[in-house]
């Protein structure tokens, strides 16, 4: 590890302050430290943010909003009533990554900020135009079985390895973030993780002076919550593919149908006229067929990852079929 | 069914290959030069720049309670607890395995819930209340969880089991305050006993190359059900 000096921050100005002369923020630290290890990335200063009060904190607010502190750990939000009894899709994805003891480090903040685990942006000997741009991408000939299928530019094809965000991006959370100064905004998740194209290191909508921090939940659509993730070994390890999705069936119908993808592109995948093809649709594999066409349209492989084109298909279609037989029964 | 000689004789090996091979460190001068200032036990170390000479905002001082006991380590900002706990305090239970947060060997107790020590910075969590293996036994008497392992013959190399039985411990914690796990989430009804499925999603984080799983259950399993 790279030497660097640290700064434990007791407020949002403080930490905005630091992160505008170019310190990296500390929050679980379980992907920075693992990362800085590796000196694939190399911070001078670290502002420890672990100690700014109030960004814990999950509460509701009047019109059913639900805040999540961007210091929540993710074993507090899966745990939390809230989020389980109205938002069973977000305790579901969270509790399908990492594990126990990442999840009791690992905030909510840190999730959305957390890095690719691309092969190449690992190695510091390979080259990579998100680690360091303008070098080339070494996944585009090879090794790439965990790289992106969809999103990405002939610059980068990492994938974004959350799971939680696929939930988030599903839900349509909104990302509440202040600036040095103390301006804050919200970012919707269809906007926050941003594509590749030709500057794969730019990774969100973020900007230098700005951090996350809190998570607006909307109240969730009407309809059973589904997570599937499938991947290498039944637990601990990223996913191939997932599929999050909300669903409300009757009488044979879909009336509300939302579903994303994670495990697939730079970003969580969510293609909403893909939803809207099956909005009122019997349930019949043919309709399925056509949603899961247009939510993977222009999907490439590139050789070792050919195989998630069908297999992301045949997920979406599994878990959009099972949820349409399970809210029937409901 | 107990094998109090094998638990011993892993421990004689560990303690006499850790001396050998600081003393052979020590003649041959061949650690890197962070390595073996970290090794300088804390009460030597007085000046916190030494890994980095001349730029003292590279050092810190940090205070922790270890065990019940009050510590001051003056360190690198770059110190990991593990490293802490291991080459500055000298409590060698707490293992290194990947040192990247996929084995689980270097679990330990924080506040009462487990986490990875590897990838917590010590400068962070100053002021925290740690448990390691080291300090589970109490009176002379093997916590719950560690006479199970022994009873149940719950490892064969035993390098991850400080981190299994730390992981344990705060896992059933978990479990008894109702936090769900995967296998619970698809569940439709919460099962009054820990079952086999759930016990092995929520301890996945901790790998046995020696695949001596089916004991570490086993031993788990019966801690679970006296304890519940």
């Amino acid at each position: 590890m790279k030497p660097f000096s640290y700064a434990r921050t007791s407020s949002l100005d403080a930490a905005t302050r630091e992160k505008t002369t170019g310190a990296t923020l500390l929050a679980g630290g379980t992907n920075l430290l693992d990362l800085m290890k590796l000196q694939v990335m190399q911070p001078d200063r670290l502002a420890d943010i672990n100690r700014i009060d109030g960004l814990r904190d999950i509460t509701t607010d009047d019109a059913g909003n639900t805040h999540v502190g961007a210091l929540a750990t993710n074993s507090d939000v899966a745990a939390h009533p809230t989020i389980l009894r109205h938002y069973p899709v977000l305790a579901h994805a969270i509790l399908a990554g990492a594990s126990g003891q990442i999840r009791n480090m690992a905030t909510t903040g840190g999730n959305l900020l957390q890095r690719t685990r691309c092969v190449a942006f690992y190695d510091t000997a390979a080259s990579c135009n998100k680690r360091q741009p303008g070098t080339g991408c070494d996944a585009m000939g090879g090794g790439n079985r965990m790289n992106a299928i969809i999103g990405g530019s002939e610059h980068c094809i990492a994938v974004n390895p959350s799971d939680m965000a696929v939930a988030l991006r599903l839900l349509d959370a909104r990302v509440r973030t202040r600036r040095a100064g103390g301006a804050t905004r919200e970012i919707p998740m269809a906007d926050f993780h941003l594509l590749p194209g030709a500057t794969p290191q730019v990774e969100t909508a973020l900007q230098g002076d700005e951090m996350i921090t809190t998570l607006i939940l909307p109240p969730a659509p009407p309809g059973r919550h589904a997570y599937r993730k499938v991947r290498d070994r039944a637990s601990y390890a990223f996913a191939l593919v997932s599929v999050a999705a909300i669903m409300q069936a009757s009488d044979g119908y879909m009336r509300t149908v939302r579903f994303a993808l994670g495990g697939i592109a730079p970003r969580p995948w969510r293609i909403e006229a893909a939803e809207q093809v099956l909005t009122g649709q019997k349930v019949s594999l043919p309709a399925l067929s056509h949603a899961a066409d247009i939510a993977l349209a222009g999907a490439q492989g590139h050789g070792d990852n050919d195989f998630k084109i069908p297999l992301a298909r045949r997920t979406l279609i599994h878990v959009l079929s099972t949820l349409a037989r399970e809210t029937e029964d409901e | 069914m107990t094998f109090p000689r094998k638990s011993i004789g892993l421990l004689r090996t560990s303690l006499s290959r850790r001396i050998v091979l600081q003393a052979s460190a020590a003649v041959t001068g061949m650690v890197d030069a962070s390595l073996s200032s970290a090794r300088t036990s804390p009460g030597r170390i007085t000046r916190s720049a030494r890994a980095n000479p001349g730029n003292a905002q590279h050092g810190i001082t940090v205070r922790l309670t270890v065990n019940g006991t009050a510590r001051e380590v003056e360190i690198d900002t770059r110190t990991t607890l593990l490293d802490l706990l291991r080459e500055h305090l000298h409590l060698s239970g707490t293992k290194k395995g990947c040192d990247h947060g996929q084995c689980g060997a270097c679990t330990i107790l924080i506040d009462g819930r487990r986490v990875l020590s590897c990838l917590s910075l010590a400068a962070s969590h100053d002021g925290a209340e740690i448990t390691t293996i080291e300090g589970l036994a109490q009176g002379g008497h093997l916590h719950p969880m560690q006479q199970a392992f022994v009873d149940h013959d719950g490892f064969q190399c035993g390098y991850c089991t400080p981190g299994q039985i730390c992981s344990a411990i705060g896992m059933l914690a978990e479990w008894k305050a109702g936090w769900p796990s995967l296998v619970t989430m698809e569940q439709t009804e919460r099962h009054p006993h820990l079952d086999i499925a759930d016990l092995r999603e929520r301890m996945a984080g901790n790998l046995c190359r020696c695949s001596a799983y089916p004991n570490i259950t086993a031993a788990i399993l019966d801690v679970a059900e006296h304890s519940a």
